[in-house]
């Protein structure tokens, strides 16, 4: 009876979202294989990004708004890879593989900044996204074409500066997703796509067995303890980033790959929001976060987000008030997330002090 | 006689020209059980800094003496290269991740690790733990301490009792350990939990590793110890096998000192007739570090009561509780009306003010300037320093004139009243505190270690200062660490003991009853017990 | 002399002096360019007295120790939510402002207050929850737009449509009011005396508050609240007071930008309104610790001028608009720069 009181107690917010989901089918009251399609098409998307997240939590940096800095490093590279007109599956690893150095780049001076606002690492590696942001905007809607000399129809268009607002992906679309397919009703499932992030889950988990990882964990937990155990803090905390920053460059290549098309200017704005929003609905919280919760959480937020539109239609008479819902509830889980973040590390030193009046 | 495990010789330190270690001797024998023991601020820590080559020795230009292990000399750059000789430390606050199981802790940063496919290309920070090996070696080190902890458990799970364990069993499982330090280990501990520690401090000793034993529990001291060094104010005062003391004896070693104690002899008759301004009535605080457990004690109008006693028996709690900081309980009444407790704003409204032990932390606002924090409090509860009217607006002249009158008054060293006080000295510091309380026009008034942390003008400065106040019609209650201090400018001295009142001496009573009271025992027994001569 | 060169100096900053010699510059290319420099001050003018009021909201929040005031969305719509009853019963000129204002002030308590509670909650991490509430809120908000009971034509999508539009127009209630009110010119340059003076009076009425009793109380619990206690000051209720009170700047804030700027952007509109506003008070020297009037005020002065200033110069230079651009490097430049810069060493 306690166990399964326990059960419900800590899966609390997933199964909250379970039933929120569940409603919102029912009321959008669309076919199950249309579900299935739009689920599994964005499953595939999503699941590396959110998984991107896992690793600075462990190691005690909180949720890590700063992916966007690794969905940037991911796009610098696949309109590199587009200029040299890379395809196929060869140029989407040769295309991962350019994202790399740069995503290693990019999170250590992000790892560095972050070492310099310790307890402030969230609003810090948000901040950061925004002004890198800027900066690659800055790049590519002037330099690129005025000061960088740069001449691509596909990319740009020779009358104004700047890339062109959408670049198509031709040669690398789909090519990780159609490698193999297996076909159930009207939804393609890509079965690649699904073996790397399986890939990426494994590595993660066999990574928090390693010596590095329990030193990550280690760090997660209390710095100053394990600085005192002679494990230089500082330097794991930048790794961890550097970790998250690859994998999100990684998982934006993918992201892009499944769409085909790239929003030069706005592909990546939302990136942080929707897989942190996403890894929280699987029950996650600022310190604690897993393979599984990562999964749940991205399952639960696609449901959510496919249905909100209809389910709004149905309720509502909208179709807009879903599309606004699902966007509350993107802003509104982190929200609460944080605050109960704050709150619970406030309450602790109290219930703490107070065990010592019992004793 | 076998070479010491540890040998310190003539060990001085200054820090920016501050002798705070002065030729300190200390030699630990193999399998020896050395206490170490001494007042706060009497160079214990900065001895085990020197020991383990800590930045704070290094960075401000090293130690002279030197220092033996084994018979050879050494000198410790970082703390990694003392573990590395085999000397290990326990810490007074734990230094063990809740999250992590035992075995994990015991084994933190020198996990058993096995090779891996990708450990060989990557580098060895890849090889993948040995799960079994470390709990094997975690259960063996548990084993040699005879305790009975589940090696799987996460620490967060564990009583804090038995935190103290999985941190000595992390130092023995370290190979080559010969030394252990342990710094004040029993203060969290419960009188059964301390018991069965000793024995785990006895075992290891039997098993040939030395033990310095760092404490303010003189009687653990007579019941563990084979050798004994006492030191106060950076010296070394005596050191010898435990035979040659006595409880007494060395907490008259630990705080004796020569006082001058004339100025306020003859108090104690003045006082009679005078009435009771404070009646303190089972008075319990919850400080942490410094729990009041339950204290009778009356303050007589005029007087200067000094607050006496050991570290961590909370003294420092009476004043903390009564002025509301602290959660408290019991009575307190002020001239016969009720102080309402745990808060501030009444106790502040009766006209008691008070000047906290923690400067920085509760007695500044450090990023204000020297006026602001002189007339803060005024202005709050009693609309001082505003200027007529409905919007209380602030009146910076007269701010600005009353900060004048307390620099000159109180002889605060700044360039004028717009300082800011964090770039004060300490000293200046404390009298920027005074000058705030006497800005309140206190009638009963609490200081809490007036002295602590500045130089030797300042603090007579100080302490002139309060007399004054005193002589002006303020009742002084002074809490202090330093007893000589208390002695001086004292009517009565109230010695805490374990959260209560221990007894209740004149200034001019001999150290031995001193210290006899601040080892928790009674006064009859000072009657009765030998009478050492002075 | 040199004394009060050093004093000017350190009272008014390097970066600042910087800023301002930079600006100054610019002025003089412009003044080499077709620009015309009176029309480019004009339009200064106008952002510093529109944008003025949401950089004086940081000033309570940040010297009641919650930092800077990432929630500001919260004040904005009790602002928004104003101006749409005003509008919405058609009320024109100083009369539909007023009336704004009636509405947005008590919203703007209300709302402060609560996020006031919650702030004192999760103290030490006001700024991100602040950032993810007043998101929230926007987004939540975005329903509410569509659903809210409003009837004035003028306002809800004509037929077809659900809800009320994305912008409106205030041109024909109380649009410019408070800019036009005693505007004057002078040598091409036009003043919007109405909207500077109101400017002003805010900044003057928040500078004496900071003067009073409460006010110092408030600056004594952000700066030190363990200090404030012993002074028998209660810490949460003078939180609560400088967050309300943020949240009130704002809502009237939002007034006057809607009437000054001429339109009203509903759903998400109000997303990003606190990060130019943080990063104007960190332009001119506020910290997340420590914050004036003084600095406010410089602050918008500087920010807004380089921004209307600078970058139609530079477009000059560099073909496009890169003023939006600009402006997110900027401030978040400037606020990455004061998160990461060291607090003071308070705590070593």
């Amino acid at each position: 009876m306690s166990k399964v009181k326990r059960i419900l107690s800590r899966n609390a917010v997933p199964i909250l979202f379970a039933i929120v989901c569940l409603l919102g089918v029912f009321y959008a009251n669309r076919p199950f294989q249309f579900l299935l399609m739009e689920i599994v098409k964005r499953m595939a998307r999503n699941s590396f990004l959110v998984l991107s997240l896992i690793i600075p939590v462990v190691a005690g940096m909180g949720l890590n708004f700063g992916i966007v800095l690794g969905a940037l490093a991911g796009q610098i590279a696949l309109i590199l890879s587009t200029h040299w007109e890379w395809a196929g599956i060869g140029g989407l690893a040769l295309t991962a593989l350019l994202a790399t150095p740069l995503a290693v780049l990019f999170g250590t001076l992000a790892g560095l900044v972050l070492n310099k606002a310790k307890g402030r690492e969230m609003i810090t590696s948000m901040v950061m996204g925004f002004f890198a942001n800027g900066v690659y905007q800055f790049i590519f809607l002037f330099l690129v074409g005025t000061l960088i000399p740069f001449d691509n129809p596909a990319l740009r268009i020779s009358t104004s500066p700047g890339l062109r607002n959408t670049v198509d992906l031709t040669r690398v679309r789909g090519v990780l997703d159609n490698i193999w397919t297996v076909q159930y009703g009207f939804t393609k499932i890509p079965i690649v796509t699904f073996l790397v992030i399986a890939l990426l889950a494994v590595a993660i988990w066999a990574f928090f067995k390693t010596k590095l990882g329990q030193d990550f964990r280690a760090v997660g937990q209390d710095r100053h303890i394990a600085s005192v155990a002679g494990i230089q803090t500082d330097r794991n905390r930048v790794l961890a980033i550097v970790f998250s920053t690859v994998l999100a460059a990684w998982g934006q290549i993918i992201f892009l790959q499944n769409i085909g098309t790239l929003n030069t200017y706005n592909s990546h704005e939302q990136v942080g929001t929707f897989a942190i929003a996403a890894l929280l609905i699987g029950g996650a919280s600022v310190t604690r976060a897993t393979i599984g919760q990562a999964l749940m959480g991205t399952f639960l937020f696609h449901v959510l987000f496919v249905v909100s539109p209809s389910a709004g239609q149905t309720i509502f008479g909208s179709a807009q008030v879903g599309e606004y819902f699902r966007v509350f509830v993107a802003y509104g889980i982190i929200a609460i997330s944080l605050a109960l973040h704050a709150w619970r590390g406030k309450s602790l030193g109290k219930a703490s002090m107070e065990e010592d009046v019992s004793a | 006689m076998s070479v010491p495990v540890l040998e310190m010789k003539k060990i001085s330190k200054s820090f920016y020209g501050t002798q705070v270690l002065k030729d300190i001797d200390l030699r630990v024998n193999a399998g020896e059980i050395h206490c170490l023991v001494g007042e706060n601020g009497a160079g214990k820590s900065t001895l085990m800094n020197i020991l383990f080559g800590m930045s704070v020795i290094t960075d401000t230009g090293g130690y002279e003496g030197d220092l033996l292990v084994n018979g050879d000399h050494v000198a410790f750059d970082s703390p990694k290269a003392a573990i590395g000789a085999g000397i290990g430390m326990v810490h007074q606050e734990f230094m063990l991740l809740p999250g992590f199981t035992v075995t994990e802790n015991i084994k933190l940063n020198r996990e058993s690790t096995k090779p891996n496919l990708f450990s060989r290309v990557l580098g060895k920070k890849l090889e993948t733990l040995d799960r079994k090996q470390m709990a094997a070696d975690a259960k063996a080190a548990l084993d040699k301490l005879g305790m009975n902890i589940e090696e799987w458990v996460t620490v967060a799970g564990l009583p804090v009792g038995y935190l103290q364990f999985v941190e000595i069993a992390r130092e023995i499982d370290k190979q080559n350990l010969q030394l252990l330090v342990l710094d004040e280990p029993t203060a969290v501990l419960t009188e059964s939990e301390a018991e069965q520690f000793l024995d785990v401090v006895r075992r290891l000793a039997k098993s040939g590793i030395s033990i310095l034993f760092i404490t303010h529990r003189l009687d653990e001291v007579m019941a563990v110890a084979d050798a004994i060094t006492i030191l106060k104010d950076g010296e070394l005062v005596q050191s010898g096998p435990t035979q040659e003391f006595t409880i007494a004896q060395i907490a008259e070693l630990m705080v004796g000192r020569k006082v001058d104690t004339s100025a306020r002899l003859g108090a104690e008759q003045a006082r009679e007739g005078k009435k009771k301004v404070l009646e303190i009535r089972d008075l319990r605080v919850d400080m942490p570090g410094e729990r009041l457990r339950g204290i009778d004690l009356d303050v007589y109008e005029g007087e200067i009561l000094g607050i006496g006693g050991l570290a961590g028996h909370g003294k420092i709690a009476l004043a903390n509780g009564i002025m509301g900081l602290y959660p408290s309980r019991g009575q307190v009444r002020y001239e016969g009306t009720e102080v309402p407790l745990n808060n501030p704003r009444k106790a502040l409204d009766l006209g008691l003010a008070f000047v906290s032990e923690d400067r920085r932390g509760v007695g500044l606002v450090l990023e204000d300037s020297i006026a602001n924090n002189i007339v803060l409090t005024s202005m709050q509860t009693q609309d001082k320093f505003l200027k007529p009217g409905p919007l209380k607006l602030k009146d910076q002249k007269q701010i600005t004139a009353h900060a004048l009158e307390s620099i000159k008054r109180f002889d605060i060293r700044c360039t004028g009243p717009d300082q800011i006080v964090r770039r004060l000295s300490g000293g200046n510091q404390q009298k920027v505190c005074l000058a705030r309380a006497f800005t309140q026009n206190p009638r009963l008034f609490f200081v809490s270690e007036p002295t602590r942390g500045i130089d030797v003008g300042a603090k007579s400065r100080v302490l002139e200062l309060i007399v004054e106040l005193n002589r002006m019609g303020v009742t002084v209650v002074i809490t202090s660490s330093e007893l000589a201090e208390l002695r001086s400018i004292s009517d009565r001295i109230a010695i805490i003991y374990e959260g209560r009142l221990s007894g209740i001496l004149p200034p001019d009573a001999p150290d031995v009853e001193y210290g006899l009271l601040m080892a928790g025992k009674s006064l009859e027994e000072v009657e009765i017990g030998e009478r050492p001569s002075k | 002399m040199k004394d009060r060169v050093s004093k000017v100096y350190h009272g008014f900053g390097l970066p600042r002096l910087i800023i301002s010699a930079f600006l100054l510059t610019l002025i003089i290319v412009a003044a080499g360019t077709e620009l015309s420099v009176p029309g480019l001050l004009s339009d200064a003018l106008v952002r510093i007295g529109q944008n003025g009021i949401y950089v004086l909201a940081m000033v309570p929040s940040i010297q009641a120790g919650a930092g800077l005031n990432f929630g500001l969305p919260l004040g904005v719509i009790a602002g928004m939510v104003g101006v749409l009853v005003s509008m919405e019963n058609s009320l024109l000129g100083l009369g539909g402002f007023a009336v704004a204002l009636l509405v947005a002030i008590p919203l703007g308590v209300v709302a402060g207050y609560l996020y006031s509670l919650l702030l004192n909650r999760v103290a030490g991490q006001e700024m991100m929850v602040g950032t993810y509430v007043g998101f929230s809120i926007v987004a939540g908000m975005c329903i509410f737009w569509l659903m809210a009971p409003f009837k004035n034509p003028a306002l809800i999508w004509p037929v077809g449509g659900q809800g009320l539009r994305v912008t409106l127009t205030l041109a024909d209630t109380f649009g410019g009011t408070l800019n036009n009110f005693l505007n004057v010119k002078l040598f091409g340059l036009t003043i919007p005396t109405g909207l500077l003076l109101f400017y002003a009076l805010l900044a003057f009425l928040l500078w004496l508050f900071l003067r009073s009793k409460p006010g110092v109380a408030m600056e004594v619990v952000g700066r030190n609240p363990r200090f404030a206690v012993a002074s028998g000051l209660n810490i949460n209720a003078y939180r609560s007071v400088g967050i309300t009170l943020s949240t009130v700047l704002a809502a009237v804030g939002y007034v006057v930008y809607a009437q000054s700027f001429g339109f009203a952007q509903l759903y998400n509109g109000p997303l990003m309104t606190a990060f130019p506003a943080v990063a104007a008070v960190l332009i001119g020297g506020a910290s997340t610790r420590e914050a004036k009037v003084r600095h406010a005020v410089i602050g918008v002065v500087l920010f807004q001028t380089l921004l209307t200033v600078a970058m139609p110069v530079t477009n000059q230079l560099i073909e496009g608009n890169i003023s939006e651009i600009a402006r997110v490097i900027v401030s978040n430049g400037m606020i990455l720069y004061a998160l990461t810069r060291v607090t003071g060493g308070e705590q070593a």
